[in-house]
Formats: structure tokens, sequence, C-alpha cells
């Protein structure tokens, strides 16, 4: 470990000792903490500034109004550091019932409950991760987490990191710049396919589900890998915001498929800044499944440099109650023949709000570059809402954007039919909104898709009066 | 038994249905006829309790219970069955996974594996004459109008209804897939002693389904009833005889 930043940690900032087995920074942000954090960490130089700048471009921009509210969030209020043992900090009387009860309704094994609870940091079950960890490391597969990626392999790492999300990006990517913690480090080599997901819920000994977790994948020439982030039973976090920045780079002819399914307790806004840079003949694949937090914002965006680059987001959203999920996709194509396909749907019920929010940019030069997007709502109730912002700039005239949006309501009809087959009015919409979510669901590895099927039904019922 | 007793019937406050009553025997077979617009699918779906249209007056008695504020699936769970005129499209909903679902729900006790079920779907498919593709396919999602009735078919087949009511199940069937339905139809009635009520503009099924009592539906209200004897009357001289 490189002791020269160690050197710096002052003494005045109230800590002598930075490997007592508990320590948070205080609460609320400033340059102090930052410094902290990197200190605490051991890093290097170069991440040390490079937080001090990205903190800098945070307190430099002002809150975006363009999109869901987020006045109530108070970065005074926040944590912004806390070692992984502190993770443990509150006891399982301490989550919430109805989360409880959501994973009893899923039959989920107890320690996997303390683990989502976040009662405890490491869920550690998986005897396949040691036998799949090597066959990877055989195959010059890196998958670690971030912070230990920093340490062994910093100049891999400062090869991509913060090059496609760089610190000014927008509010949140500088705030997680300036204190990230934690997340995925994926390189896989020239031509290997990783055959099995790669999936943080296996991956041990590290902060998984971090507020301001950092992910960076690479995808060296002709390789494949499929990333899993996150789970679908519902993740506790007493942290009530989590803003994580996804970079991934899938060299030429290399295809990268990233699934998220995020079901955060529904105190969290979750802020999320995801891209891709894709080269010629590369594919580009985000499966994206919102069912839980307060606030959503997340586009999945995908830069298409390379000729004949393709982009591909498939995006669902069930937004109940006091939540708004305002996701999307992005996809800027710079290169001839590249193509692109956004597929959104998004449910909204018991007074949920969901949005589409997409942008498609054709530059000049693109030639025959062709973009899709399809977007469908389906609104169960009448206190409920869903809106689309679709923005598209063509300036290449070879190239066309196509753009298709439905809005639906559970027909009385389609209700009448299946109740008339000995349904129940629930057990009805539900198969209508499990039908609706279909063509998304069937992309996921079958535990996922089971489990976020009956997650939907969880949520729906007692939906209908 | 069913009896729809002094059944009137109103949608959007509009009166359809004026004071209808008929019985529905088990083993027997009703043709409910009419001219278009004489309120004949209204009968049909108020039996099947659509939300949408008002009993408001009259029983329909169910052994000895007024079933009239039952909702659809507490009737279909007393062994109704609509078999429905436009059979609506449920994207996203396979249909093998719908009709195991049925299955399980009216044979709670039977032990079939999945896979025995299938080689049943496969054979009742085969013969109704529905293509195996359609089984992987969203419900009705894109089927032509025959293959909407066949799939009703097998539905009820699934079912084990003991009240069939057939809505025009006949229309947008070619006539050779009108005889097979009827005759699969005919067998599950046997099988189960089951009451059907057929409705149609077309006589040619009633000769596969051969009715026991004809009704005549006009303007909302039953103008004539009869034995099979009457169908021959309305081929001849038409309802307005």
């Amino acid at each position: 470990m490189p002791t020269t930043s160690y050197k710096k940690l002052p003494y005045e900032y109230g800590f002598s000792d930075p490997e007592i087995s508990v320590f948070k920074t205080k609460q609320g942000i400033n340059q102090d903490v930052v410094k902290t954090i990197s200190l605490l960490k051991h890093e290097d130089d170069k991440m040390y500034n490079f937080r001090l700048r990205a903190f800098q471009y945070f307190t430099d921009q002002p809150m975006p109004t363009w999109g869901p509210d987020l006045s109530d969030i108070n970065f005074d209020d926040i944590y912004y550091y806390l070692k992984p043992t502190d993770k443990e900090g509150h006891s399982w009387d301490e989550v919430p019932s109805e989360i409880k009860n959501t994973y009893d309704k899923l039959g989920i094994p107890e320690a996997e409950k303390q683990y989502l609870g976040g009662v405890k940091a490491q869920y550690e079950s998986e005897v396949i991760y040691g036998s799949l960890m090597k066959k990877l490391a055989d195959q010059g597969v890196i998958f670690c987490g971030m912070d230990e990626a920093l340490k062994k392999y910093p100049k891999l790492v400062w090869q991509y990191f913060g090059k496609i999300v760089p610190p000014d990006d927008n509010k949140f990517a500088s705030l997680n710049s300036a204190v990230w913690s934690g997340g995925s480090f994926i390189y896989i080599p020239k031509n290997v396919h990783v055959e099995l997901p790669l999936q943080t819920y296996f991956r041990i000994n590290s902060q998984k589900m971090g507020q301001f977790e950092r992910t960076l994948i690479i995808a060296d020439e002709g390789s494949f890998v499929h990333y899993i982030e996150g789970c679908t039973a519902p993740i506790y976090s007493t942290d009530s915001l989590h803003a994580a920045v996804v970079e991934v780079f899938v060299k030429t002819n290399a295809r990268v498929r990233y699934t998220t399914i995020q079901n955060w307790s529904t105190n969290v806004y979750n802020l999320v800044t995801k891209r891709a840079q894709v080269e010629a003949n590369g594919v580009m694949e985000w499966v994206d499944g919102n069912l839980g937090s307060k606030v959503t914002m997340k586009y999945p965006s995908n830069i298409l440099v390379g000729e004949n680059a393709h982009a591909e987001v498939l995006s669902i959203a069930v937004a109940s109650g006091i939540q708004h999920l305002d996701a999307g996709a992005k996809a800027i194509h710079l290169a001839p023949n590249t193509t692109s396909r956004i597929v959104s749907k998004s449910i909204s019920l018991n007074g949920g709000r969901s949005s589409y929010r997409g942008t498609v940019y054709i530059s000049q030069g693109a030639t025959n570059a062709r973009s899709k997007v399809v977007c469908d709502a389906l609104i169960l109730d009448k206190l409920s809402r869903s809106d689309t912002y679709p923005i598209n700039k063509n300036s290449e005239p070879s190239a066309f954007i196509e753009h298709e949006a439905t809005v639906s309501k559970i027909g009385e009809d389609q209700l009448f039919y299946l109740m008339s087959r000995g349904f129940s009015v629930n057990e009805a919409e539900a198969m209508i909104v499990n039908g609706f979510v279909e063509p998304i669901v069937k992309q996921l590895p079958m535990e996922y898709s089971l489990e976020l099927n009956r997650l939907i039904n969880l949520q729906m019922e007692g939906s209908v009066a | 038994m069913i009896q729809f007793k002094n059944i009137s019937v109103s949608v959007d406050k509009k009166p359809i249905l004026k004071n209808i009553t008929f019985d529905l025997k088990p083993g027997q077979i009703t043709a409910l006829m009419g001219p278009n617009g004489s309120g004949k699918s209204t009968v049909a779906l108020t039996l099947a309790g659509h939300p949408n249209y008002q009993i408001t007056s009259g029983q329909i008695i169910f052994g000895k219970i007024d079933i009239s504020q039952l909702s659809p699936d507490e009737r279909a769970n007393l062994g109704f069955f609509l078999a429905s005129q436009s059979p609506v499209a449920i994207p996203g909903l396979n249909v093998k996974t719908f009709l195991w679902q049925i299955f399980k729900k009216f044979h709670p006790d039977q032990k079939t594996s999945l896979s025995e079920f299938r080689s049943w779907l496969a054979f009742e498919s085969d013969t109704l004459g529905i293509k195996s593709e359609l089984l992987d396919r969203s419900l009705n999602d894109g089927f032509s109008g025959g293959e909407r009735k066949k799939m009703e078919v097998l539905q009820m087949l699934v079912s084990n209804p003991k009240y069939l009511i057939l809505d025009e199940i006949d229309s947008g069937l070619d006539i050779d897939a009108l005889k097979i339905i009827s005759l699969r139809i005919q067998k599950l009635a046997q099988d189960l002693n089951s009451a059907i009520l057929i409705i149609t503009h077309a006589p040619k099924i009633l000769e596969y389904l051969k009715p026991n009592q004809v009704l005549v539906l006009d303007k909302g209200q039953i103008k004539k009833s009869g034995d099979a004897s009457l169908v021959q009357k309305i081929i001849d001289s038409g309802f307005n005889s």
C-alpha cells in the first residue's frame, strides 16, 4: 500500500488510527471528508486529487431540476463513508416489517435475509464462488472490488477510470467521483467468453451495495461478458442516497450485457450514471429493472463510436405509491451503420409515477445509423401517472430514428375475460401485468425472472379496490 | 339447474333485456336465436357476470341460491364457462402456461404432471386443428378469428364446465372446423352432463348440437320458444314470421 498518502493524514480531523474496525466519516460533506476517505483507503495521489477535483465540480453544480423532485435530499444528513464493518450497524429488529414480510413471501433463507436487510455486511454462501473465480482467473479475467483493483492494477484502472463518465459529468456523478467506495472492476481479455454471468451477488469480501459504488467493465476485443448487478429481493438501506457510476468499455467485436434489478427500499434516492462506449461491431446490452427506491433517475447511455456498433436497452419500471421512477436511455451515434434499440416498459400503480426520458442523437457522418425507441406504459389506476420525454436529434440525412409510444390501461374486457376463466381480479391483473413485462423478463436468467414476476405480484397485491 | 327468472338488464342505464325467464338443465342444449341487436350476447354476459351488465330486476337461481351478485370468477368456479364472441388478446400471457393455470384451478386434487398435461394438450389441440406453435404464443395475440374460437374450446376442455355458454362460437369457423369443435363440445357435455346455451344466428351448428329448447329473442324479450322444430321454421321464414 502506498504510504505517501497515508502520511498526509492530519491529526486535526479527529482520529489517529484509521485501522480501527468501526469508522465512519462525520455526517455531511466537505473537502476534509473527501480527503479523509481517500486517506483511509490509502489511495495514491492521483485518486486523491481526482476526488478533490470532483468535489469541486459537485459543489459548483446546481441541483438538477429538470427531472423528479430532489429538493428533499439533504447532503448534510448523509454519511459519505462507512467502513464495511460499520454496515452491520443496525439490527434485524430495525429492518421494517414490510421488508421482512417480502423476504418471507419470497422464501428467502434466513442467512440471506440478514444480508439483504443490511444486518450482515457479507452473505457467505457460495461454494461455487471459489471454483468459478479460479476458472476465470485462469482465463485472465479480473473480477474484483473497485478499491482492490485500484491497488492491484492502477495502470489498467487509470487507463479507463472516469474516461466516459468524467468527474464533472453531472452533479451526482461528481459526488460519486468524490466519495466513491466499493463497486466492481471487471476486465475480460481478448476473445474470452465468460459463459456464466458474473454477479455482484456472489462476490464476497467487498462492499456490494455501497451507497456510492463505482463499477468499471472493460471487455477487450472479441470478448463477451454478462454482468448482473443487484438482486430482486428488496435491499434495505438506511442510507437515503445511492449515487453510483458505471462505465463500460466495449472494444471491437466485443459484447457486454449488463443486467440490473434495482429494488431499494422506498426511502432511497437512486441517482445513477451508467454509460458505455462501444467500438466497431461491438454490442452493448442493458437490461434494467427498477422496482424499488423513492426516486430513481437512471438513463443507461451508449456512445457508439465504431462502425456497426449496436446498443440495446431494455428497461422496466414498476412505480407504486410514493415512488417516482424516471428511467430511460441514451444512444449517441457517432459512426456509420451504428444501430440502437431502446425498449422501455413502465407500470404505474397506487399513485406511483413513472417516466421515460431518453435521447437519441445521430451525428453528421454517422451514415445509415438507425435507432428505434419503443415506450409502453401501463397505468393501473386513476391515481397513477406516466410521462414520456423523448429527445431525438438527427444531423445525418441518411440515418433515421423511429419512435413509438403507447399508454394503456388494463382493459375491462381483459379483466372480465380472465376472471370468467376462474381467476380472481388480483390474479387476472397480475397475468396482464406479467404479460406486459414478459418481453423484458424473458431476457433475464431464469431465477431472476421468476423472482421478478413474484415481486411484481407482491407489489400488486391489494392494488385493486 | 340454472333458472333465469324474470331478468331485466341495463347497460349504462339503458334497458336491454326485459323480463326474461328460461331454464338451463343439465344434459340439455338450449339455442338462443334472434336478429342482430336483440340482446343475445347480453344474456351470455349477464350469465357470466360482466360488471357492466346491471340486473335491474329478477334473479339467476343456481340450485336454490341467487347468484346474480357473484363475480365472474366466482361463477366460473361454480362451473360457468363463457366462450366469448370476440375473445380478447392478452399480450405476453403464454397459452400453455395459461391453460396449465386453468387446469390446476379446476383440478386441485389431481396429480397430473406438467408433462402429462402437455401431451394431453398436444392431443386435444391436434384434434381441434390448432397449430402447435399457437400454444407457445401469447393468448389470442395475432390469432385469426377461427384460431381464437378454437382456443376458447381448448380452454373449455381444461375447465370442465357444467354450464357452457357459447356466444357465436360458430362465427369465424369454416364448415369443417365447425363440425370438429361441435362434436368435441358435444362429447364434453355428455361426459360431464353439462348444460349448453348456444347463441347463434346460423342454424348450421344446431345440426351437430341439437337443441332441446329454442328461444327466439327480439328487442330484449323472448318472442317465441319451442323445441328443435322451431329452428326449421326460422330457416324457412326468418325471425319475423
